[in-house]
């Protein structure tokens, strides 16, 4: 096929410079990501499965309220039942390790775009491609520099993941209230102390959100990311489409879900405004009680 | 007819000035020429501005705006400086330019004797630590902190540490009545406690010089004037020199010492609220003040005038002289008087009848020729509270300060014209 623009042959091209010349950098790269990634899902394994499913339930209860903590109870009850115990736990180190690195560098990303408009200007079209291009085209490049495994699949999820956190840590400061930021500035902040005193605790909502988002977006790609070999639930799903096994796509598939909802309700409440969700635990417990005193008397 | 006959001589202005009295304070900020332009290519507008051209010319041509224009001013040690004029006029943008939240195009603004405009970081943030502080109009409290802590910021970006901070909060919520929710966060406390909570931010460093932009204008009516009269209170126990932006006329009323008003980005008017309602510089200013009834503000010491009523020394040589009193006020078909010591301090009201009367007598005293059922007015009390028992009386009034020394007088005349003017002034 000739085409007028070869932009496909240039990639390809470049991919296949940077193999050739590759002197273990890669490699040595991928091991460190795929060290990042067992260490977490040698953590959630070898402990006793009761103990993380209480733990998770038991952060529910407390973030959202006792009613999702049922329901995280619940929900890990159904997946224990079902079998998906270890590929949840697969999928969900795959997230977190993927997070992790996309918080990483992403916040620290959305705060240079905030302070400064040029770097807005460069980064917001590359967030848009790495949004907008179809999730599994990562994973080829991703699978022929790293070979098969779990590192193409959490860096091709860093790539899909990480744009929410960039973009709303950016919105997010510069949504800061005019006065706000004044103030701080008026009282004789330096850039520095102006924004960690100032500008990221006044973009925590937003901040949180896309640490949400980021989660949820990690997600949906881990899944896709079975195709190159990373593991997890995503092996089920794939496995039932090439089988067109309806029970085992349902079961996987739901363990999906229900991990999903878990973790999009508990960081959602980090990220929720008002004095409840900020208020300390000690200040929790104390209005608790003032709360039972004032019925009891 | 013997010198000390003559009456004593008036100044030259017409209105007693109470203030005029006391020692003019050292300017604390002086602004000179200060210009603001927002846009890409400042140095054009300026040269524009230079030429004499318009800013809505300069905005037409270029895309340049001019905020502030040529600005120029003191504001003086100890004093609430008021900025006034409608939205747009530029006055936040002028209150920003004098601690650099904005960065001046061109102009000086000197505090202290030291110019803000051309200092480095280093500086700036010292001095915006240590002597000069803020109070915002939608009060900008950090919702994530306490009342406490947010009263103890700017002690905390200075690096002081935590509990001499605390300690230091603690005693300006005090100040400002809200100790008891040094722990609450500010979304638990109403409109006016928030700014109780700003004005204790803007406390806590003791700075010599307090920011206000429009620090009252979000609250509703009562609660504004409770804080205008927190804000004369704590000015009371410790003078600070406050510049505060506002749109109120009464606010300005009440508690500028000296006002300034702005239109179009330029300074039109600075001066004593009274005198710039009296004299208006221009059309603006008069609109400005229209439907505002002055006379709510005015004190009889602002409308007491000194060219009604002649003066006449306590005499040495009472005949002669009471018999000259008597002869000037014929001439100047006046029958009133009012007798001064040497040091200016009114004795008592005199009359052509009161005089005659009193040289009749065989042994004539001073006392005989004082009508005692005239008082002597305060001039720092309302016009308003004088204004019937002036109405009923054909005799002028005389008004002196707190310490006796004579300001000038009030006679019916006066009255009617203050009256009329105040109407003509609205109509």
């Amino acid at each position: 096929m000739h085409e007028a623009i070869p932009i496909g042959e240039w990639v390809s091209r470049f991919i296949n410079f940077v193999l050739a010349h590759d002197n273990g950098t890669l490699e040595n790269f991928g091991r460190v990501i795929a060290g990042f990634t067992e260490l977490i899902e040698d953590g959630l394994v070898a402990l006793p499965y009761w103990v993380v499913a209480a733990a998770i339930s038991a952060l529910g209860l407390w973030r959202v309220g006792w009613r999702f903590g049922l329901f995280c109870a619940a929900s890990f009850a159904i997946i224990i039942a079902t079998g998906f115990w270890p590929a949840t736990m697969s999928t969900l180190a795959l997230i977190m390790a993927s997070t992790v690195i996309s918080l990483l560098a992403g916040i620290p990303l959305g705060i240079w775009m905030a302070r400064s408009d040029r770097v807005a200007a460069v980064v917001r079209p590359v967030l848009d491609f790495m949004q907008t291009m179809p999730a599994f085209v990562y994973l080829i490049p991703a699978a022929m520099l790293f070979g098969l495994g779990k590192v193409p699949g959490v860096l091709a999820t860093v790539i899909f993941a990480m744009p929410p956190a960039v973009r709303l840590t950016n919105l997010g400061i510069r949504q800061v209230n005019r006065e706000q930021v004044e103030a701080g500035i008026a009282f004789g902040c330096t850039p520095h102390q102006l924004l960690l005193k100032v500008q990221i605790p006044g973009a925590m909502p937003s901040i949180m959100a896309g640490v949400n988002q980021t989660i949820m977006m990690a997600l949906s790609m881990v899944i896709i990311a079975s195709m190159v070999g990373a593991g997890g639930l995503g092996n089920d799903v794939l496995a039932s489409i090439q089988r067109l096994d309806i029970g085992l796509g349902f079961e996987s598939g739901l363990s999906v879900v229900l991990l999903a909802i878990i973790l999009d309700r508990i960081t959602e409440s980090f990220g929720a405004a008002g004095p409840q969700p900020h208020a300390g635990l000690r200040e929790r417990a104390r209005n608790l009680l003032a709360r039972r005193e004032a019925s009891e008397t | 007819m013997k010198a000390t006959l003559t009456p004593s001589p008036s100044p030259a202005s017409g209105r007693g000035e109470l203030e005029a009295t006391a020692p003019e304070a050292p300017a604390k900020i002086v602004v000179r020429n200060l210009v603001k332009v927002f846009g890409t290519r400042p140095a054009v507008a300026l040269q524009m501005l230079a030429e004499g051209l318009h800013k809505d010319e300069i905005f037409r041509r270029t895309g340049q705006i001019v905020g502030v224009q040529s600005a120029s001013f003191e504001i003086r040690a100890g004093e609430i400086f008021v900025i006034m004029g409608l939205s747009g006029s530029g006055k936040s943008t002028l209150i920003r330019l004098l601690n650099r939240l904005l960065e001046p195009t061109a102009g000086e603004v000197q505090v202290d004797g030291q110019n803000v405009a051309s200092m480095d970081r280093r500086q700036l943030i010292d001095l915006r630590r240590r002597d000069m502080s803020m109070v915002f109009q939608s009060f900008a409290l950090m919702p994530n902190r306490t009342v406490l802590e947010n009263a103890a910021f700017g002690l905390e970006v200075a690096g002081v540490a935590k509990d001499r901070r605390e300690q230091r909060a603690l005693q300006v919520l005090e100040q400002v009545g809200l100790t008891a929710f040094a722990r609450k966060r500010p979304s638990e406390l109403s409109g006016g406690m928030q700014q109780r909570v700003g004005l204790a931010r803007a406390l806590a460093t003791d700075p010599s010089l307090m920011l206000m932009d429009e620090a009252f204008s979000a609250l509703d009516p009562l609660k504004r004037h409770e804080m205008q009269g927190v804000l004369l209170d704590l000015q009371r126990e410790h003078k600070r020199t406050i510049v505060f932006v506002s749109h109120d006329l009464d606010e300005a009323f009440r508690i500028g010492d000296r006002i300034a008003i702005m239109e179009g980005g330029t300074v039109v008017q600075v001066g004593d609220p009274h005198q710039i309602a009296r004299n208006p510089a221009n059309d603006y200013v008069r609109a400005f003040f229209r439907g505002v009834d002055l006379t709510r503000h005015l004190t009889v010491g602002d409308i007491a005038r000194t060219d009604q009523v002649p003066l006449f020394p306590v005499p040495s040589d009472l005949p002669a002289e009471f018999s000259a009193a008597v002869e000037h006020l014929r001439s100047i078909k006046r029958h009133y008087g009012f007798l001064v010591d040497g040091a200016q301090h009114l004795v008592g009201v005199v009359s052509i009848d009161s005089l005659a009367r009193c040289l009749g007598q065989s042994q004539p005293v001073v006392a005989d020729a004082l009508l005692s059922h005239v008082p002597a007015l305060a001039g720092a009390s309302p016009f308003r509270e004088v204004l019937g028992q002036v109405a009923r009386n054909p005799h002028p009034f005389p008004v002196v300060d707190g310490n006796g020394a004579y300001v000038g007088a009030i006679t019916q005349t006066i009255l009617l014209e203050r009256l009329c003017d105040e109407e003509s002034r609205n109509a």
